[in-house]
């Protein structure tokens, strides 16, 4: 395994080891291009996950405090957690499900699409679906991707089946067990999914990709990849004509540390990502980095999203198998006759009697919730995911008062519901409920947002460099050798969940930041 | 379909302390072969037997599951006595809490808050101090450390950790058997 030295000023560093920078260090890697991999999680592995949904979120979440403000329910709910993320090696991809799906044409241009909504920040991407889709096809057989690259789907749990057997009742057509980045025949050195039932805590079969154990040791056995756990990068330093320097991180005694680099990739997920850009404010950049637009930070989204679930008078036990064990994808289409812009997935959930009891409504008690914990097993469940529309005010700033351990000013969640998102809820709330009425479903709970699971558009792409941060490759506009390489850049969220999108865009990125490296343009 | 077996196994042990650290603490279990009758609340230390005696009344009225003996309850409020014995602040909050739920039930039924014989009287009472910070630290703890111990899942129908053996692909992740034909 390789191992750089701080002074290396030769290396790229890539902050962040998740969906977007633990595959474009491996695909640098690849290239042959020396990568030190910032990480301010631990590194726990395959046999360290726990079944166990409070232990397992311990071990890996990002806990580190936040503060939120904004109309959404999680502020008043969840005021110090706005969002459900990982704080380990292999970021968000330990704890998420595995659900990877395409954009539509549609929602790479939303200006053109729906218009200039009020309210919302409305922009085209500088990249189409036809640009997109030769990386899709690499991430998907990168992933393993279920229905791609002849890849079966997964057999379907019982969870699934009862949304199945609703959809099919109320005439749903696209329903199925997903496109999912989760083995369900032996491919790429991982086993098939054993249905554990434990995809958020961190698959212990391996099944489930995640860049922990494909990504990172790959382009670990290259000899040009280190990954540096337990770093918490705090700022990223530049020299007099603008040109990022380097990294200054807290190693893990809290000590400070620089690490020098040719080129900087930022990609600690999109709370992270701009609060590192902001604090990295200097004299030359007093806004923050890479901020001449003023929108770092902006145009947070987290989805529309909420869960729907359903009570049976005979036993579910949605909990075996897999978590999202497949989907309902009708409603995912444009159809702004329903009242809204955009569409929404429906994908199953569950959660075990934990996390139900945190979840299925915060800050209940009384008769009413414990009958509805009392019916556990009888109970199915899907989540809810839609577009949310970008909205300027929607933001990520350093909070004024509170630091993190390292003293660097923590960040501040802002986000209030757009009239669009309320009424996309609303109906997919009806039609979820609907599902499951169909087929006898005695009660039926509509269930509010949990912290966010997505996050994007915090440093979004744009064609001109006044209305964005970043290029069509991820690069910011303002400096050449400065890249985002998450879910921040992300101008518009689309309806369906974010992973396959910054993976190929990361593969993507890579072949761009070797090219230009290689012309010496960085 | 296999359903889950919800009796209560004897073989009852002690479990260990989860590690939730960021959300309201995990229950730790009160030791094997403590009786469920008063012993239990003899031993704390720093509250008064008839402060934990009450918060077990406070917590089932909050959570009520009448398929759940008192020691699961027991379990999920003890380690406030602990917490009241490290920090001056939160064993003041318990204890004025109390103080204050058994005046409003003094008043209203001439009663202190456990002896209220109706559920649906002393969850108005707790209606009443539902915005106190003593009642949204019980509640917020409660749902951690209650529904988090191990031992009542099964009385839930949730079987829990599960990977070590083998998942459910061979235990009926799709045993499904009543679904209607469509
Ligand atoms: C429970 C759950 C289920 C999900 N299910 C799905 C799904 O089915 N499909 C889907 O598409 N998506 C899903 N997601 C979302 C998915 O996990 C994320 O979209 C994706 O992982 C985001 O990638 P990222 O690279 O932006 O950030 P992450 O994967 O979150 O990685 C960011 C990493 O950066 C590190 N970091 C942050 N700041 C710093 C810093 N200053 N210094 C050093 N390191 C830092 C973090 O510790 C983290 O490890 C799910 C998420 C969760 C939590
Ligand atoms: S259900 Fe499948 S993917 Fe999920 S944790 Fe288990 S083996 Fe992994």
């Amino acid at each position: 395994m390789a191992k750089f030295d701080l002074n290396d000023d030769g290396v790229v560093v890539i902050v962040g080891s998740g969906a977007g920078g633990g595959t474009l260090g491996n695909e640098l890697a690849q290239k042959g291009i020396k990568v030190v991999i910032l990480e301010a999680g631990a590194r726990n592995e395959i046999q360290d996950f726990i079944n166990n949904e409070w232990e397992s979120f311990t071990q890996l979440a990002w806990k580190d405090m936040r503060t939120t403000s904004g109309s959404w329910q999680v502020a008043k709910d969840f005021p110090n957690l706005p969002a459900w993320i990982v704080k380990s090696v292999g970021g968000s991809t330990v704890h998420w499900a595995g659900a990877s799906l395409r954009f539509d044409e549609h929602e790479f241009k939303i200006r053109s699409a729906y218009g200039d909504v009020p309210g919302a920040n409305m922009l085209d991407w500088p990249i189409t679906l036809a640009e997109m889709e030769p990386w899709y096809a690499k991430a998907e057989n990168k992933m393993g991707v279920t229905r791609t690259n002849g890849i079966p789907g997964l057999p379907g749990n019982n969870n699934f089946k009862v949304m199945e057997a609703g959809a099919r009742k109320v005439g749903y057509k696209e329903v199925h067990t997903g496109r999912m980045a989760i083995n369900s025949q032996p491919r790429d050195g991982r086993g098939s999914c054993q249905q554990i039932g434990f995809c958020f805590q961190g698959c212990k079969s391996g099944a489930k990709w995640s860049t922990l154990y494909t990504e990172i040791p790959k382009g670990e056995a290259t000899g040009n990849l280190e990954v540096r756990p337990n770093s918490m990068a705090i700022k990223i330093e530049h020299d007099a004509s603008g040109k990022v320097t380097g990294v200054v991180y807290a190693d893990a005694e809290g000590k400070q540390q620089r690490q020098k680099a040719r080129v900087v990739a930022v990609a600690g997920n999109s709370i992270e990502s701009p609060r590192l850009l902001l604090n990295s404010a200097s004299s030359m950049f007093p806004d923050g980095l890479a901020n001449s637009s003023g929108q770092v930070g902006r145009n947070y989204m987290r989805h529309m999203t909420g869960s729907v679930y359903a009570v049976f008078d005979k036993s579910v036990h949605m909990y075996r198998g897999t978590t999202m064990a497949g989907i309902i994808r009708d409603e995912a289409k444009n159809d702004p006759s329903r009242g809204f812009f955009g569409g929404y997935e429906m994908e199953t959930l569950s959660l075990g009697v934990p996390f139900m009891a945190a979840f299925l409504k915060p800050g209940a008690w009384g008769r009413t919730f414990t009958s509805a914990m009392e019916q556990y097993p009888q109970m199915a469940g899907m989540w809810l995911v839609g577009e949310d529309l970008p909205q300027e005010t929607n933001r990520v700033t350093l909070d004024p008062k509170a630091k993190d351990a390292h003293g660097m000013p923590v960040a501040s969640v802002h986000y209030d519901d757009h009239p669009n998102d309320l009424a996309m809820r609303n109906h997919a709330y009806k039609q979820g409920s609907a599902v499951y009425e169909s087929i006898g479903a005695t009660a039926t709970f509509p269930t509010v947002p949990y912290p966010s699971t997505h996050n994007m558009g915090t440093n979004r792409m744009s064609a001109k460099a006044r209305d964005g941060v970043v290029n069509k490759f991820g690069q910011t506009h303002d400096i050449k050798n400065l890249f985002v390489s998450d879910g921040s850049q992300f101008t518009s969220s689309a309806a369906c969940n974010p992973t396959l999108t910054i993976v190929s865009l990361a593969i993507r990125q890579a072949d761009h930041i070797a090219g230009a490296m290689q012309k010496k343009e960085i | 379909m296999r359903e889950v077996d919800r009796r209560t196994k004897l073989n009852r042990r002690t479990f260990l302390q989860g590690a939730a650290t960021a959300v309201p603490a995990v229950a730790v279990a009160t030791s094997a072969g403590l009786s469920i009758e008063d012993a239990w609340a003899e031993g704390s230390t720093t509250l008064a037997p008839a402060t934990m005696k009450t918060l077990v009344k406070v917590a089932r009225d909050i959570y009520p599951h009448d398929f759940l003996v008192d020691s699961y309850y027991i379990t999920a409020v003890k380690p406030w006595d602990g917490k009241a014995a490290k920090d001056p602040a939160v064993k003041a909050m318990i204890e004025d809490g109390v103080k204050r739920l058994d005046q409003d039930a003094q008043d209203r039924h001439k009663l202190p808050y456990a002896q209220v014989a109706w559920e649906s009287d002393r969850v108005t009472l707790l209606q009443g101090i539902e915005q106190t910070a003593f009642f949204k630290a019980m509640r917020s703890d409660l749902v951690v450390s209650l529904y988090n111990q191990e031992e009542l899942w099964p009385k839930f129908g949730y079987e829990g950790s599960s990977a070590e053996h083998g998942g459910y692909i061979k235990r009926g992740f799709d045993d499904i058997n009543w679904l209607p034909k469509v």
